[in-house]
């Protein structure tokens, strides 16, 4: 078990020997392998000591209990053998930018301890440490607003963070009770977590500087004097109300130098040797495109329903400069209320709306994730409640060239161009679909007369050819058109066969399988494709009889 | 006051009985009649004043009234104060002892002599503390480490201090971003359909493709937890500490690339491209081909008992002869001033005369035949030779050899005397080489180095080729030795050509591998060519074009281009140009033979389905 959470924290993996039968004494039974070296960098790692001395901590600790000397007991207290992670830490990521990088597992384990329970399972300190440090990371990536991409899927909501160029996903688990597996070894995950708080404290602590803002992060003053006298009442503890406080995500947090108001810097443009004007352009473009995203919800005030979740919301309407805010009732932090009529969008999760507000937009969660994906705000016809919702789709799919491209990730993009697709193209569309369905069937039609004539051809050639014992006849031959380009592509062909047949060995498994991999992907491209003209059909088909008998 | 007499005893033990204890004298007391029911009860509490203060004596079940005092007494004792209405809790209090010191002690005792002498068993717990202190068994107090848990830890980033095994560390690859699949409300068409559920549903987990099967709900708000959360977090900590690493390196080649640039098909011109002539006539399986050197006459031998003549560019039967048994093989004599063909028919070599073409040269090889005159004494001879008799002769048969064993195949020298037979048999009896003109025949092997395949003489030179299974010899007819054996890489070497310079032999094999062997080069094959599906049957080298041909179990015929340069300096090269397909697969038998024409660029196949194809 030492030697399991030594791995864990030290990093070390196994290794796949490359002669598995001359390391195993002959046999190929599965093992797991570590290199020598490996395990004499374990040995000398100072934590060791610690390991055994917290080990005859325990011991004693046991013993003076079973001797009731509560003294002694006091006295082994006292001296609690404590360890830190701090230089495994930076062993383990010599540079900053290293840590960012693993960065992933580690945020994804705080998020999940920090929704665990507080009873059993594991340490309560861990898991209000974890929560803290969550709600750090949150309020960091507020602050900079460097949150790109997320996700809502079945297993839990995916963001995406850039940080310092490095794009950090992680993933929360929506927020209901866990039934807690009992397959699973939580002392495993407890020591995985041990080093992720350690790793996350510090990247935090650095993230928050590179900001100038304090750590741990305090409210900003003006914010924090507009909550206090409304929730200080309600909320007997202070030092728990602040991180629920810093939790609500609705207060922006204190800088070291208090931030001159707004000033834009502007970009320095450093002309780097061997870049092009079109390559400056593009970069260009892509920087302003990227400072309008962050800008994405500025000047929108949202409010969210309470059957909605509340944190995630706030956190991404947060991360693109919208304000937001909820009953006051939900949760700390809430800024204004639903009659405020500065309000411009309402999120609502039910049916129908029971009383509408004129002069804001009641709309359904995804329209923040579609939009924050989209990089621009969609049209909010698709999102009212009650509205069967379009598709929503992963912003992580590039799709490359071969690739099944869904029908409305195609009309994403061209909105993005700016290309406006609104009802009535749409109507066109559906009749110029109608109208190729026709041509469809016409050339359905032509391509089973052409059959038919190679069909009768054949039957003649084929009788030509048994008919030698016949009775010599001869019949008016058909002048036959030959199609040179067909003809030219045969040949084409059957010459790149031929020089397939002439390929090396390994050259041709290899070809072989590149090939294969191709086809597959070819394959399965298609079977998405056809999946979905069926199901459009189904769609329209059913359309069309509901038309019918709206009209019968 | 003692009205009932059982004591202090639980009153329920009476309340099954019509009394309730025993006074004095131990009569019962009965318990008072109470016919009252709940409405009477009800009532009673609505008009009774005094109902509040009624309770019922449980030691004689009589309805007692609390007077006045004895109600104040109640309301007090549960206000939790004293019983008693005159006591008074809060008296002043007068200290018993004053608190002012005196001058005089209370006691006049002399102090002990320990207050005045260090306590002994002080001492033995300072000693031991001592002890323990200095055997390191209790150690100080730590001093709280005040230092903050967070802090800069990157503050100097030094890139010299990274160690070594840090670069060759493996950093753990992220986990899969998630698909449109995931997604919470996804395209339609990723939804799984009732087979394709079924089908994930059987399959093992570790071989799935999607780890949770995609579901769509309406809105947001219907979405449940995922219950294998904690579960695929877990897996993700046991990849990152147990799974071993490794760098793979990904192979980004262009596919188009992997293909070798050759010299294409149709500048090697010419070559058979398409299907000319069919001969139809056999019934059979037709084994064997051959044909006239001055290419006007085809021979074939099959399954059907007989061998057919054909004119080549008609392709009409001239000929059939029945010969009484199957026909592994027939070679026409490549002297072109001899009209002669060998035909092995079980355990003999027929020697026939077709017949055909020019009549003075058929009939010069009658006259040769006959010319033959026996020696005066008569030697040993592994076979027989026989003359045919009168009925076979006006077939065509001119000689019989008979040999003790079944014969397999027969091939003629380049000269047109000599004639080498295969017998199946695993004896040195396996090779003989016979000669016409002497009609004897020789044994030229002293020992069998294994089960003879195919043998052949080379154009030019005295020698003589023998495949086995696995190798090939080339003897040297004249020293009678053996000069090379070639090693073939293939498990069952089935046939083998020589190029007519006589520098390049191929072999096909049953393991449908083709061997090119340069036999300047080395003695293990130049090139292994596996082009064929299956078992090549026989293969063949054009006699001026630089053309050979295989033919397979797979019905195809392949061509290919075989140049041999003169300078020694360049290696053979090998193109395929053309797959020549047309026979008909019967009986998992495709080609079973294939042949050049000895001057056109034309090839003839003959296949299991008992036709003999032209490509030209």
């Amino acid at each position: 078990a030492a030697a399991r959470r030594l791995c864990i924290l030290k990093g070390i993996y196994p290794h796949e020997p490359k002669h598995k039968k001359k390391v195993n004494k002959g046999s190929t039974a599965p093992r797991t392998f570590y290199l020598l070296k490996d395990i004499k960098f374990l040995l000398h790692e100072p934590i060791v000591n610690k390991f055994r001395e917290y080990k005859v901590f325990v011991r004693k600790l046991r013993k003076a209990y079973g001797k009731s000397e509560w003294s002694t007991v006091d006295r082994l207290k006292d001296n609690k053998p404590s360890y830190k992670l701090d230089h495994i830490v930076k062993e383990r990521y010599p540079t900053f930018v290293d840590a960012l990088r693993d960065l992933d597992d580690a945020l994804s384990m705080c998020f999940l301890f920090s929704t665990f329970p507080r009873t059993g399972k594991c340490h309560v300190q861990t898991i209000q440490l974890c929560r803290r440090l969550a709600v750090e990371f949150l309020n960091y990536v507020i602050a900079s607003r460097s949150l790109r991409k997320v996700f809502l899927s079945i297993k839990g909501i995916y963001y995406q963070a850039e940080v310092l160029g490095q794009p950090i996903t992680w993933i929360t688990p929506y927020a209901f009770a866990h039934d807690h597996p009992t397959d699973v070894d939580y002392r495993v995950m407890a020591t995985f977590t041990e080093f992720y708080t350690t790793l996350l404290g510090f990247v935090n602590f650095r993230l928050y500087h590179s900001l100038n803002l304090l750590y741990p992060p305090k409210i900003d003053g003006q914010a924090d004097a507009e909550l206090k006298p409304v929730e200080g009442k309600e909320y007997a503890m202070d030092s728990e109300s602040y991180l629920e406080k810093l939790s609500a995500l609705s207060a922006s947090l204190a800088r070291v130098v208090a931030p001159t108001h707004e000033d834009e810097v502007e970009v320095d443009e450093f002309p780097v040797e061997g870049e092009t004007a079109e390559q400056m352009d593009a970069k260009k473009k892509e920087q302003e495109a990227l400072e309008k995203h962050k800008k994405l919800f500025e000047g929108l005030r949202f409010f969210l329903n309470r059957e909605v979740p509340r944190e995630p919301l706030a956190f991404i309407i947060r991360c693109f400069g919208g304000q937001v805010s909820w009953d006051k009732s939900l949760c700390i932090g809430a800024t204004y209320d639903v009659s405020d009529p500065s309000i411009t969008h309402q999120i609502v999760d039910r049916p129908q709306v029971q009383q509408q507000v004129v002069g804001r937009y009641y709309l359904q969660p995804q329209w923040v994730f579609d939009s924050v994906n989209a990089k621009l705000c969609l049209p909010v016809a698709d999102y009212f409640p009650g509205v069967l919702l379009p598709p929503h789709l992963s912003p992580f799919v590039t799709e490359q060239e071969g690739d099944y491209v869904p029908p409305e990730k195609l009309r994403l993009l061209a909105m993005q161009r700016g290309e406006s697709p609104g009802e009535e193209s749409e109507e066109e569309e559906e009749e110029e679909e109608e109208e190729e369905d026709d041509n469809e069937k016409e050339e359905e039609e032509d391509e089973s007369e052409k059959e038919e004539e190679m069909k009768l051809k054949k039957m003649e050639e084929q009788k030509t050819q048994s008919s030698k014992a016949l009775p010599v006849k001869v019949t008016a031959g058909k002048l036959r058109l030959e199609d040179r380009q067909r003809l030219e592509q045969e040949q084409q062909s059957e010459e790149k066969r031929l020089a397939i047949m002439m390929m090396k060995k390994r050259e041709k498994y290899l070809y072989k399988k590149i090939m294969f991999g191709k086809k597959r992907k070819v394959r399965e491209a298609n079977k998405l494709a056809a999946k979905r003209k069926a199901h459009d059909t189904a769609v329209k088909e059913e359309k069309k009889k509901s038309k019918k008998a709206r009209r019968e | 006051d003692i009205r009932n007499t059982v004591g202090n005893i639980p009153m329920e033990w009476y309340q099954d009985f019509p009394h309730i204890g025993y006074d004095l004298e131990g009569k019962k007391i009965y318990k008072p009649i109470r016919t009252k029911d709940e409405l009477d009860m009800f009532l009673e509490k609505m008009e009774n004043p005094d109902y509040w203060r009624t309770v019922q004596d449980k030691m004689t079940g009589a309805d007692i009234k609390l007077t006045d005092e004895q109600v104040d007494l109640v309301h007090r004792l549960q206000k939790g104060q004293f019983g008693d209405v005159h006591f008074n809790p809060y008296e002043p209090a007068i200290d018993f002892f004053t608190h002012e010191v005196m001058i005089h002690p209370v006691t006049n005792r002399p102090a002990d002599k320990r207050s005045f002498i260090p306590s002994l068993i002080e001492k033995e717990k300072v000693s031991k503390l001592v002890h323990a202190i200095k055997m390191g068994w209790i150690k100080p107090r730590k001093p709280k480490d005040d230092t903050p848990t967070y802090y800069d830890l990157w503050a100097h980033e030094d890139p010299n201090s990274i160690l070594g095994r840090h670069k060759m560390h493996v950093p753990a690859p992220k986990m899969k971003l998630p698909g449109h699949e995931e997604s919470y409300n996804p395209p339609p068409e990723y939804l799984l359909s009732e087979e394709e559920k079924l089908a994930w549903e059987q399959q093992e987990p570790a071989e799935r493709k999607l780890n949770f099967v995609p579901q769509q709900y309406q809105c947001l708000r219907a979405v449940p937890a995922y219950s294998r959360f904690i579960h695929e977090r877990f897996e993700r900590c046991l990849d990152l500490y147990l799974c071993p690493r490794q760098r793979k390196m990904r192979v980004n080649v262009d596919p188009e690339d992997l293909i070798p640039k050759l010299p294409k098909p149709r500048d090697l011109q010419p070559f058979p491209t398409t299907q000319a002539l069919i001969y139809r006539g056999h019934t059979s399986l037709v084994r064997c081909l051959s044909i006239s050197p001055s290419g006007q006459w085809l021979v074939s031998g099959s399954d059907d008992c007989t061998v057919r003549f054909w004119e080549v560019c008609t392709a009409r039967c001239m000929k059939t002869l029945p010969v009484g048994g199957v026909v592994k093989s027939v070679a026409w004599n490549p002297n072109p001033t001899v009209c002669l063909v060998a035909v092995c028919v079980e355990q003999s070599v027929l020697l026939v005369n077709p017949c055909l073409g020019d009549k003075l040269l058929y009939g010069a090889t009658d006259q040769l035949l006959e010319s033959y005159v026996a020696p005066e004494e008569e030697r040993v001879q592994p076979v027989q030779w026989v003359m045919a008799t009168a009925e076979q002769h006006s077939k065509g048969v001119r000689l019989v050899v008979q040999h003790s064993k079944a014969v397999k195949q027969v091939t003629w020298h380049g000269k047109g005397d000599y004639f080498a037979s295969v017998v199946s048999d695993n004896s040195n009896m396996q090779v003989l080489i016979h000669q016409t003109s002497k009609r004897w025949s020789q044994n030229p092997f002293r020992k069998s180095k294994g089960l003879v395949q195919c043998v052949l003489f080379h154009p030019i030179r005295p020698y003589f080729f023998v495949a086995t299974q696995r190798f090939v010899r080339v003897y040297n007819l004249l020293k009678q030795e053996l000069t090379k054996k070639l090693m073939t890489n293939c498990k069952w070497v089935s046939s083998m050509a020589i190029h007519p310079g006589g520098d390049n032999i191929i072999c096909g094999s049953y393991d449908s591998k083709l061997a090119w062997f340069d036999l300047d080069l080395s003695t293990r094959p130049y090139q292994l060519l596996r082009h064929h599906k299956k078992a090549l049957r026989s293969v063949a080298f054009h006699r001026h074009y630089p053309l050979f041909a295989s033919g397979s179990d797979d019905g195809t015929v392949i061509v290919c281009h075989g140049m041999v340069y003169n300078d020694l300096l360049q290696n053979p090269l090998l193109v395929p140009v053309k797959v020549l397909k047309g026979h008909a697969i019967t009986l998992d038998l495709g080609v079973l033979d294939v042949l050049f024409h000895p001057t056109q660029p034309w090839i003839f196949s003959s296949g299991a389905d008992g036709t003999v194809r032209l490509y030209t």
